[in-house]
């Protein structure tokens, strides 16, 4: 039935839309924390709070890409990891900063590439394609540091995890362009529309002109390149590299899209969603520090946080149908 | 009330969030009789259905079934009742068996309470074999059938499930000629036995053919129950449309083809399995007509040249040059267009908006070096053509989806419009969509051709083809046949052409 094509005012319409209930929750959740605690409102909570959820908000512009064009990608995990490993083990070596830096993006780059052509060439499904990236890249990071955290001497390369502009960190900083390039990117350039055409139907995208493998391989690379980026950060914070950095990441940054209203089935969802995503996620692990509540507690409310948000847009969409 | 009467709907009225869908719907449907409801698309047809099959309630109004009053709860209450329906989108279980689906939810259990297989089969093939289909294996997956035969199955099990009114909704919409027949052929029988058969077509032809009566309904009312001897087509369509109808081709056709400059030159194109050697030549202009039955490669030759299938052997020329088209986006450099069979398989893009839709072939052009795109310039070029072609959206960015067949149609062709294409290959362009929106849709290929456009236009739909087009091009099993002239074609030469070699039982 064409119930969809009754009119409905912009306030509605914006209502609709599945990202702003998490966003209102967010804001909901700020609001409570101010009165709850009298340091959450402090710049410098803040700056932390945007310090700890850069690293999951960079990684989910490429995970939202990737999920947009009905993949998923389990690997940025440890391809963080890896990336932070190998350019610590670079710095160590005595490789230039430049050198440095290029190893980490480079290396993101290929093994994100690896992914895109075993998921366009060879046909391997997304999950199962990055299932097993994911165990060889965190088994090279075990074996390059024989399982011990590396240490180097400071360089520049290490002001992107460690420098500060004023007081505002360069990660986030960083953190911000990313976000808000993906954005413009998602929303105003061909290729970011491709990816929701690639989501939708892959067959009417062929037919529309666009190469659905170049678009997959894309997004895969992208993706890989920002893992590197969060190698990077991850690295010049302690001037050293561990091989678990980054371990689980990629279940945060896919709870993440979904908390945001990206469907896993692709096609649609808006970046901006997995972006308020994650912030949820960042503000609410805050407050149960702030609030000194067990750790514990907090694994628990990421997954109620999960399930509470897709329930609600279920719901949702349900009573519209 | 009448004793031949199984069901009669008395003044059924249903509406949802801001649309009415039925108003006062009346009328009634006979023992043993096809009935078939007609419709614009939106008209109702439907709701309707969905209400006596139980999953909508009727906000007022009263069905009764065999004489009584009844209140649907859901879909399983009504097939208790004896009130089957077999869905467009089939509800079958792919992966599970023949007589499995049909013992869906009842299967038949053994002394030790386990799942007797064998019996289910045995009485699966008495139902089968009643409905003349005793080919199908009762042990096959349902996944290894055609679509044919899947939906024999959901008939096989509406039988079974002692079905007095079987309600089915555009059930011949995916099937060849043949097939249609042998299911015409079992909704006579059907009808013998005593079975009410209500089903909704876009086909009118068919209904001509098999229904009893026909209720016609319009934008939710209900206009007119005729007897299908006193009525024809053209006064069906003036009632489903409230206006005249006219499909003739307002233009001249091309007779003389002398001079006139070749678009498309193709020589011995071979497409994977399915095209031998064909050989044809499209005029700059011109309609040319693709017709055959289901599965004669029309599609399949005209995906090769887009570079959609893979091409074995062959040379395509475009405008005098060799071509080499790899892909898609090769063909549309070199200004081919292509609207698919299918919109929601391989045209739409449901999930986004209709701006994205409209303007997914000509975003390239819409943007900068840095791809980034101009966003008004964007919005006025889909404005021009929502007005153009009249698409009827509240917005730019309404999700398609939400959007009729019709304007979903609609949305396609303007995706390939804006980027003004040289030559624009139409796959089964007016299928499963309103007969107004048909019309529209033949009104522009006038108007395309009349530019200079060169059109190949697929259909099924003999008549369609017959008044629209300057040539037409007969395909049988991936081979071309023969072609005719806009004035020596009619349907007997057409099937002649398609069945001359090997003379074949339809």
């Amino acid at each position: 039935m064409n119930l969809g094509t009754a009119r409905r005012g912009p306030v509605r319409v914006f209502l609709a839309r599945s990202e702003v209930s998490v966003l209102i929750a967010l804001l909901v959740l700020c609001a409570a924390m101010s009165f709850a605690s009298p340091y959450f409102l402090t710049f410098r909570n803040i700056v932390n709070v945007l310090r700890q959820f850069s690293l999951i908000a960079i990684l989910a512009v490429g995970e939202g890409l990737i999920i947009i064009t009905a993949g998923i990608d389990l690997s940025v995990g440890s391809l963080v990891g890896l990336t932070a490993c190998f350019g610590a083990l670079a710095a160590r070596s005595g490789a230039s900063p430049l050198v440095t830096l290029i190893a980490i993006l480079g290396l993101g780059a290929i093994v994100g590439m690896a992914n895109g052509l075993l998921v366009t060439k060879v046909r391997i499904a997304p999950f199962i394609a990055t299932l097993g990236m994911m165990s060889i890249a965190r088994g090279f990071s075990l074996l390059m540091t024989h399982g011990v955290p590396i240490h180097y001497d400071n360089t520049w390369v290490s002001v992107v995890g460690g420098g500060h502009v004023g007081i505002v960190p360069v990660s986030v900083i960083v953190m911000v362009l990313i976000v808000a390039g993906g954005f413009i990117f998602a929303n105003n350039t061909t290729l970011g529309r491709n990816v929701y055409a690639v989501g939708n139907n892959e067959k009417a995208a062929t037919l529309s002109g666009i190469r659905v493998d170049r678009t997959k391989l894309m997004v895969f690379t992208l993706t890989g390149i920002l893992a590197g980026v969060c190698g990077l950060i991850l690295m010049g914070q302690l001037e050293g590299s561990d091989p678990f950095y980054g371990n689980g990441y990629e279940l945060d940054v896919i709870a993440a899209a979904v908390i945001g209203g990206i469907s896993l089935a692709g096609g649609e969802g808006s970046l901006l969603g997995v972006i308020v995503g994650a912030g949820l996620m960042g503000v609410l692990k805050n407050a149960f520090v702030l609030l000194a509540v067990p750790g514990y507690w907090q694994t628990v409310s990421v997954g109620v946080v999960i399930i509470g948000a897709v329930s609600i847009d279920s719901l949702r969409s349900r009573r519209k149908s | 009330m009448a004793s031949d009467i199984i069901c009669r709907f008395e003044n059924i009225t249903k509406s949802f969030v801001g649309a009415v869908a039925l108003k006062g719907v009346n009328f009634d449907v006979r023992k043993g009789e096809i009935h078939a409801i007609v419709g614009e698309n939106g008209a109702g047809k439907s709701t309707l259905m969905n209400i006596l099959s139980g999953v909508y309630h009727p906000d007022e109004g009263q069905i009764h079934f065999d004489g009584a009053p009844v209140r649907l709860r859901d879909p399983r209450h009504a097939q208790h009742i004896g009130i089957a329906m077999i869905h467009q989108e089939l509800s079958l279980c792919r992966s599970m068996s023949v007589a499995e689906n049909v013992y869906q939810g009842r299967m038949l259990k053994n002394a030790l309470g386990f799942i007797d297989r064998k019996r289910m089969a045995v009485e699966c093939r008495k139902y089968l074999s009643a409905l003349g289909v005793e080919y199908i294996d009762p042990y096959t997956l349902v996944k290894h059938l055609s679509v044919s035969q899947m939906q024999l199955v959901e008939i096989a099990k509406a039988v079974s499930l002692k079905a007095r009114l079987l309600m089915m909704d555009e059930p011949t919409s995916s099937l060849t000629t043949t097939e249609i027949a042998v299911l015409l052929k079992i909704m006579r029988s059907l009808k013998n036995e005593g079975v009410s058969i209500l089903f909704i077509t876009h086909k009118l032809e068919e209904v001509l053919e098999v229904a009893d009566r026909i209720t016609v309904l319009r934008d939710g009312h209900y206009i007119d129950t005729q007897d299908t001897k006193d009525t024809n087509i053209d006064r069906l369509v003036s009632l489903m449309v409230g206006r005249d109808f006219e499909r003739k081709a307002n233009r001249q056709f091309y007779h003389d083809y002398t001079g006139r400059e070749v678009v498309l030159e193709v020589e011995n194109l071979c497409v994977e399995n399915r095209v031998k050697d064909a050989s044809f030549k499209l005029y700059k202009g011109e309609v040319l007509g693709l017709t055959g039955l289901v599965g004669a490669g029309r599609t399949e030759l005209l995906q090769g040249i887009f570079g959609m299938n893979r091409v074995t052997s062959g040379t395509v020329k475009v405008r005098g040059r060799a071509a080499t088209i790899r892909h898609p986006a090769d063909a549309i450099k070199l200004g081919i267009g292509m609207v698919p069979e299918g919109r929601k398989e391989q045209g739409m893009f449901l999930k986004l908006s209709v701006l994205d839709n409209m303007t997914m072939v000509h975003l390239r052009e819409l943007a900068n070096r840095l791809t980034l795109i101009n966003k008004r310039k964007r919005e006025n070029v889909a404005n021009e053509y929502v007005g153009q072609l009249a698409i009827k959206t509240p917005s730019l960015a309404q999700i398609s989806q939400n959007l009729s067949g019709g304007n979903q149609q609609k949305t396609i062709i303007a995706r390939w419009l804006m980027h003004e294409p040289l030559i624009l290959f139409l796959d089964e362009p007016t299928h499963g969509i309103d007969v107004g929106a048909k019309m529209e849709i033949y009104r522009l290929i006038d108007n395309l051709s009349q530019n200079g456009v060169s059109i190949i236009l697929i259909s099924s739909e003999l008549p369609e083809v017959l008044n629209l087009c300057d040539r037409i091009m007969v395909m049988h099993h991936g081979e071309i046949r023969g072609t005719l002239s806009h004035d020596e074609a009619d349907q007997v030469k057409i099937m002649r052409l398609t069945l001359e070699e090997k003379s074949r039982t339809a």
